[in-house]
Formats: C-alpha cells, sequence, structure tokens
C-alpha cells in the first residue's frame, strides 16, 4: 500500500504505512483517500462510459471530422488565395487569419486526433493513424512515438514523460535545479514562437544527446526524416507559394511566416494548459509501477488540466481543452468529450478528486507562473500547498 | 492515362511537372484531398468509381453500373475488383467480379451483387444504392480469367452468385463473334433466382453458344431439373473433352464438378474460383484453437488465446508495439483473414485485411496476421 499526494508535482510514497498514516502538511485540507475498491469502481464506470461511446460511433462523426476538413482546406484555399493582393492590407490580413486557421485546424482537430487513432475505426485510408501527415515539420511517425506512446502511457511520470518540460524547461519541483534553468522563461519563449520545430525536435531527447546518452546512430534515422518532412513544409510555404504570387514573392511569404507563428503560439499555449497548469499531479516511477487500468485512469485525471470555453473554443483547440477526457480515451473522436465532461466531472466529484479546469486566460496565467516560479530552485519558492489524493494501491505494487 | 501518353511525347512530361508542382504545393496531404471537394470524381492518384444506374432483380439482387475514375486500367473477363462502400460511417470493402464484357462501351463497370441476409455491404447496396454514389475502388485482380489467345470451344458452369464471372466470359466471347463452341451451364435454386435473365436470352441466339439454366428446387421450371450432373454436362457440351472450363460457385457445387471432371481424367481442364456466398462466420464459442500464421515471418504458432502481441513474442518476434493497453496504435498490423475479438470491447471482427492492434486482440480459431 503507499500513497500518492497530487499537489503540483510532488508524490510521497509510503510504503507500509497505515492508508491515513501520511498526516497531511500544514496549511493543506485533510487528503481525499481513494480505496482498492474505489479505484476499481472508477475504473469500471470509466470503461461503461467507453463503451457507451463506442457504441454510438458512426455516421454522425464521420460527417463532423469531413465538415473540420473541408472548412479547414477551404480556409486554406481561402488564405492562400488572398495572398495575391497585398495591395489590399485587410484582405491580405484576412488571408493569414484563414490560413492560421486552417493550420491550427489541420494540426488540432485533424491531424493530432486522427494520429490519435480516432478515425482508424472508419476504415478510411486517408484518416488512418498510420498514414496521415499533418501540416508541420514534425514527421507524423515520429510524433505518433512520443506523443501517442510515451506521453499517453507515461503521463506525468517525473523521468518517463518527456512532455515534462520537454527535456528543456523546469516544470516540476521534482525536476532538479541547476544554473540552466534561471534561463526558464526565456527558453519557454523561444519554444512557444518556434513550436513547431521543437515539436519536430521532441522525438531528439536533446538532453540525453547532451549528456551523451545518444549517439549518431540513434539521431541519424530521425534526421532523415526531418530533412524529409520540414524540407516539403518549408519548400511549399516559403518557396512554392511565394513564388507562384510572381511579383509578391515577399509579401507572402511574410504571410506564410505570420500563419505559422500564429499556429505555434495558439498550439503551444493550449498544450502547455493540458499538464502545467497548478493543481496538476506528477508521479513517480515506482509509485506507477504495474499500474492496473483503474489506477492508470486516475493518474490521467490527476495529471490532466480543462480549459472552459466555447464550442468554437473548444474545436479550434482540437478539443484538447478537455485534456482530461482526452487522457482517459485518447482515441475516441475528440468532439465526443464535450459530452462525456459532465459525466466524468461527475465521477471525480462523487469521489472527491479534483476536476481541474479553468478559464483560458487563467490556466496560460498559471502555467506562465509555474515558468518563472520553477526558474528557482526549490530552496527559494518552496513547494506549493494542494489538497492531496491518497491511493491505495494493490500489495503486487509493493 | 493512356490515351494522353498516346497524345504525344511533349505532354507526358508537362503533365507530370504539373502534377509534380501540384503536389507540391498540397504537400502533406496529397492533390486528391483537395480535388476531391470540388468533385469526388476528379482524382489525380485515387480509383474510385461512381454508380451510373442501378436495376434491382427480384428481392434479393441488385445490378450496379460504375463510371470508373480514369486510373482504372480496365479488367479480363473472370477476375474480381475490391469495391469499399460506407455503412453507417464505416467503410467496408467486398469482392465483386464484374459481369460485363471486357470490351462494354466507354469502360464502364458492371457488378451483381446479392444480397445475404447477414451481409452488411450487400443489404446496404441492395437497399439503398442510388445514382450518384461513389464508391472505393482497386484495380482488378484473379488468375481467374480467359487466356489469351482464346481456347477454341469453352465451358462456362456456375450457379448462384457464381455467376458473375462466368457471365463475364460469356458477354466477351460474345462481343469478340468466337467462333469456337461454348457450354454455359447455370445453377439456381428458383427460377426466380435467376437474374440476367433477359441478358441470358439474348446471348443464347448468338452463333455456337449454348446457355442452359438448371432448377435445383423446382422440378420442371428450368432446362434441366437437380443439381449438376455428368448428364447436364453431356446434354450442355457433347464436345467436354476438347475444351476448357471455367466454374465458378459455391463449395458445394464445385466440388460436385470437380468430381465429374477427375472422374473423366479432365481435371486439368477445369478451371475454378472459390467464392464466399455468406461473411465469414463469427464462432460463437471462445474455445482456444486454430493457428496464428504470422505471414510476413513465416512463422505458424498454434493459438494460446492470449492477445496477438504476446503470441507474437512468445514465437520469438518483435513487433512494433509501444503501451501495451490498446491507446497508442504503434502495434497495429493487417489481420489478412480470420477472425479475432477485442479483448476491451469483447468484439468479434473477421473482415480480411484490417489493421488491427495487436496488443488488445485475440485470435478467435485461425488467424493470418501480417507481422
Amino acid at each position: 500500500m503507499f500513497a500518492l499526494s497530487g499537489p503540483l508535482g510532488r508524490t510521497i510514497t509510503r510504503r507500509d504505512a497505515a492508508l491515513h498514516a501520511g498526516a497531511p502538511r500544514p496549511g493543506t485540507a485533510d487528503p481525499v483517500v481513494l480505496t482498492r475498491d474505489d479505484i476499481e469502481a472508477i475504473g469500471r464506470e470509466l470503461d461503461a462510459l467507453r463503451a457507451e461511446t463506442v457504441a454510438k460511433l458512426g455516421a454522425e462523426d464521420r460527417e463532423y471530422i469531413y465538415n473540420v476538413i473541408k472548412a479547414q482546406r477551404g480556409l486554406e484555399v481561402a488564405g492562400r488565395a488572398a495572398m495575391y493582393v497585398p495591395f489590399l492590407p485587410p484582405v491580405w490580413l484576412a488571408g493569414v487569419g484563414a490560413l492560421s486557421l486552417s493550420k491550427i485546424l489541420d494540426n488540432m482537430e485533424i491531424g493530432h486526433n486522427v494520429m490519435h487513432g480516432q478515425y482508424d475505426w472508419m476504415r478510411e485510408r486517408g484518416l488512418s493513424s498510420r498514414e496521415f501527415e499533418w501540416d508541420t515539420v514534425c514527421p507524423a511517425d515520429q510524433w505518433r512515438h512520443s506523443h501517442n506512446y510515451m506521453h499517453h502511457t507515461f503521463t506525468n511520470i517525473v523521468g518517463k514523460d518527456r512532455d515534462i518540460g520537454y527535456g528543456i524547461l523546469r516544470m516540476d519541483p521534482d525536476q532538479k535545479w541547476n544554473p540552466y534553468y534561471l534561463g526558464n522563461p526565456v527558453w519557454a519563449t523561444l519554444l512557444m514562437v518556434l513550436f513547431e520545430w521543437g515539436v519536430m525536435l521532441h522525438d531528439l531527447e536533446i538532453e540525453n544527446v547532451v549528456q551523451g546518452k545518444r549517439g549518431w546512430v540513434d539521431v541519424k534515422p530521425l534526421a532523415v526524416g526531418w530533412w524529409r518532412k520540414a524540407g516539403r513544409q518549408v519548400l511549399k510555404d516559403y518557396v512554392v507559394f511565394p513564388a507562384l504570387s510572381g511579383p509578391f514573392f515577399v509579401t507572402t511569404l511574410v504571410g506564410n511566416g505570420a500563419a505559422n507563428l500564429v499556429r505555434n503560439l495558439w498550439a503551444y499555449s493550449i498544450i502547455f494548459c493540458g499538464h502545467f497548469p497548478t493543481g496538476v499531479a506528477s508521479f513517480s516511477e515506482e509509485e506507477t509501477a504495474d499500474e492496473s487500468k483503474g489506477e492508470w485512469y486516475v493518474r490521467q485525471m490527476l495529471g490532466s488540466a480543462n480549459i472552459s470555453g466555447s464550442p468554437l473554443f473548444h474545436i479550434l483547440s482540437g478539443n484538447l481543452s478537455h485534456q482530461i477526457e482526452h487522457h482517459l480515451f485518447p482515441d475516441l473522436p475528440a468532439h465526443r468529450y464535450p459530452e462525456l465532461a459532465p459525466r466524468v466531472e461527475d465521477i471525480c466529484r462523487r469521489y472527491g478528486l479534483p476536476y481541474n479546469t479553468g478559464g483560458f486566460f487563467r490556466q496560460v496565467g498559471s502555467v506562465w507562473g509555474k515558468i518563472f516560479r520553477f526558474a528557482l530552485p526549490n530552496t527559494l519558492v518552496g513547494r506549493p500547498k494542494v489538497p492531496e489524493v491518497v491511493i491505495e494501491r494493490s500489495a503486487r505494487a509493493a | 492515362m493512356t490515351d494522353i501518353i498516346a497524345g504525344g511525347k511533349r505532354r507526358v512530361p508537362l503533365l507530370r511537372r504539373f502534377v509534380g508542382l501540384a503536389e507540391a504545393m498540397a504537400t502533406p496531404h496529397g492533390v486528391d484531398r483537395y480535388t476531391e471537394l470540388i468533385a469526388p470524381t476528379v482524382t489525380v492518384n485515387d480509383l474510385r468509381a461512381q454508380v451510373t444506374a442501378v436495376r434491382r432483380e427480384g428481392d434479393r439482387s441488385v445490378t450496379l453500373s460504375l463510371r470508373p475514375t480514369r486510373q482504372w486500367r480496365g479488367f479480363r473477363a473472370g477476375q474480381f475488383v475490391r469495391v469499399g462502400v460506407v455503412v453507417d460511417g464505416v467503410r467496408h470493402t467486398r469482392c465483386f467480379s464484374p459481369c460485363g464484357s471486357e470490351h462494354g462501351a466507354d469502360g464502364r463497370l458492371e457488378l451483381t451483387v446479392k444480397a445475404h441476409p447477414s451481409g452488411l455491404v450487400s443489404q446496404e447496396l441492395l437497399e439503398r444504392a442510388r445514382p450518384g454514389l461513389m464508391v472505393d475502388l482497386a484495380q482488378a485482380a484473379g488468375e481467374f480469367h480467359l487466356p489469351m489467345p482464346r481456347p477454341r470451344d469453352i465451358v462456362l458452369i456456375s450457379a448462384g452468385s457464381g455467376i458473375t464471372p462466368v457471365l463475364a466470359m460469356l458477354r466477351t466471347l460474345v462481343d469478340e463473334r468466337h467462333d469456337g463452341r461454348v457450354a454455359f451451364l447455370h445453377y439456381v435454386r428458383r427460377p426466380e433466382e435467376l437474374v440476367h435473365a433477359q441478358e441470358l436470352r439474348r446471348l443464347a441466339a448468338a452463333r455456337g453458344v449454348a446457355v442452359i439454366v438448371g432448377c435445383t428446387a423446382a422440378d420442371g421450371a428450368g432446362d434441366v431439373d437437380g443439381h449438376f450432373s455428368a448428364g447436364h454436362l453431356a446434354l450442355a457440351a457433347p464436345w467436354v473433352r476438347g475444351a476448357q472450363a471455367y466454374l465458378c460457385g459455391p463449395a458445394r457445387m464445385m466440388a460436385a464438378v470437380r468430381e465429374v471432371y477427375d472422374g473423366m481424367g479432365l481435371g486439368a481442364r477445369l478451371h475454378t474460383e472459390a467464392f464466399d456466398a455468406a461473411p465469414a462466420a463469427v464462432p460463437s464459442d471462445d474455445e482456444v484453437h486454430g493457428t496464428v500464421t504470422f505471414s510476413a515471418s513465416g512463422i505458424d504458432a498454434a493459438n494460446t488465446g492470449d492477445v496477438l502481441l504476446e503470441q507474437a513474442e512468445a514465437a520469438g518476434l518483435s513487433p512494433e508495439h509501444g503501451c501495451r493497453m490498446g491507446i497508442c496504435f504503434s502495434c497495429t498490423a493487417v489481420r489478412r483473414s480470420g477472425c479475432t475479438r477485442n479483448a476491451l470491447t469483447g468484439e468479434a471482427d473477421a473482415e480480411p485485411d484490417q489493421p488491427i492492434q495487436l496488443c488488445i486482440n485475440r485470435p478467435v480459431g485461425d488467424v493470418d496476421i501480417v507481422v
């Protein structure tokens, strides 16, 4: 048996202790206690919710995703067409906006979700997780490895989930501090501006290359993929379309670059709100060893945060505003998350679990707060105080 | 494509260059993902077809005329095509043998589909196919077709929906004004189940063609009564010893024909195409049995009842995988044939050539997986 506390990336292991043995730290409320039976019951409820949704999948979901694709293609064509009239600034600006929206839809509601296998059940070649490519420099196969497998399986396990700080930021008090992290806000800003390139380099595991744990043999196949994918993307946005617009080469190039930048800022902000706002838990490798499905579910719920907003906001976030539901059911079509959310929140409420949600600006603010806070060592800024969740684990883990 | 190539030397590189530029503009999605939004029939790479006419015969059969997109390379009489149809949001693929002549006007394709009570795709086509419907199409395939040059004398034998490939052969031969003898021996249970009756009457009038329809369950209704027999064959084609024979029908009927041919020492002259009248049934019991074939590695192993990923690893293979819990899709591989049951949902599926997740699927009986 051991406990797992959910405040801000800190976990405490209390082996061979009585369930309530862990006294809450000063200033925090009594910990929420989940027994083994509770956890298995939560697992069963979530499995049933999943089965209920899977049974509903059909023509409606097909129509939805094709409508989003049509909208995305329409915005893309309109945006690229508007680049031909840079002498009408409002039209040109609207074009940049349309192209930005197109790239946001392509990457988030379409690309990210299709590559999760959310539409594999349609057996449609163009929407198969194995074949889909998205409009960004990161090759789909590398993304599927670092994201679908590593991040979604080992969500918020310090040392295994490289999405905690992406190997370059300190986002958790359990990440050891060193002076490099004084630059946390600078590195975060650079990552935000160059986000698609950061995503491309994700599978490289830059920190392991720096430490000499990965050599050219590991990196070469990745680099071949980058050259192929990023090369085509750069050619399209910065050579072919500018060249096709003849005298407007420069304005088209600037417009395309701006659209890529807008997408970068948006995707970064939405994605950082998924796991970094205050109150999201992180875990250690030992306490998550040999998890049951119920324990995995609970970890996903404690390790993710939602963003509240309008239906359009949810679509533009790729429904990653429903990060909790996404992490519970990564392969269910994301447009189903809004209808699942009240049911998941209800489960959390009944078991006393936190359901972390908030408006966009609150969550983004919270993330940036962390970026600044963890630039400094724990001795200076301390550990944040948040309610604990104590999880009784089955004997096999001990 | 062929007419463009034939159109002159300079047009090919120009077209290619244009397509290359279009692909560079459309990357990473490909040109077709844009052109199909203008009209689903406008594609550069993808082959598909549009239904142009629908004719229902009896209460169980529907004949579709299809106009394939320009990538279509035609077919040889007797071959089959894969057709992908959307049913409740899911694209299902089935094989059908075109029943028209190889020399049909304007490259159209004619498919006759007999609906089975449990046939998802056939039922959908019977009930809902309308002109304008788009279907996915793959190039024709299969070794069962008339050779070139044509044999002089030809016997065509079929039963039920097995009529389609041999009807294509008969129509092709009639179109070619074949100067040898052709016997067409076809079986149905009852006369009202006969499809293409009018067309068969027309073909029967061609020189050298004999069309004989047998009814197995209604005495006196057909040209011959009862199941296939050596007597029927002798009646239809007294010259059978010098002929090549093409046979398509249900397994039991094919076995009966094979026996007669082997008995006459003519086995080498009999060419066959098996077809499944009903979709592969999902076994009702989950008793562990059968063999798992890892066909990409050439390894067979007895089914242990574990999920396929574990069985592959136990067989010494190391397929790509990740989470081992059904969320990351890293271990997805194609199930060529057989039935598997999803360990999470309990759902069984037996559609051939489908990608499945190895880590959460258990084989039910014999399964061929591309690992």
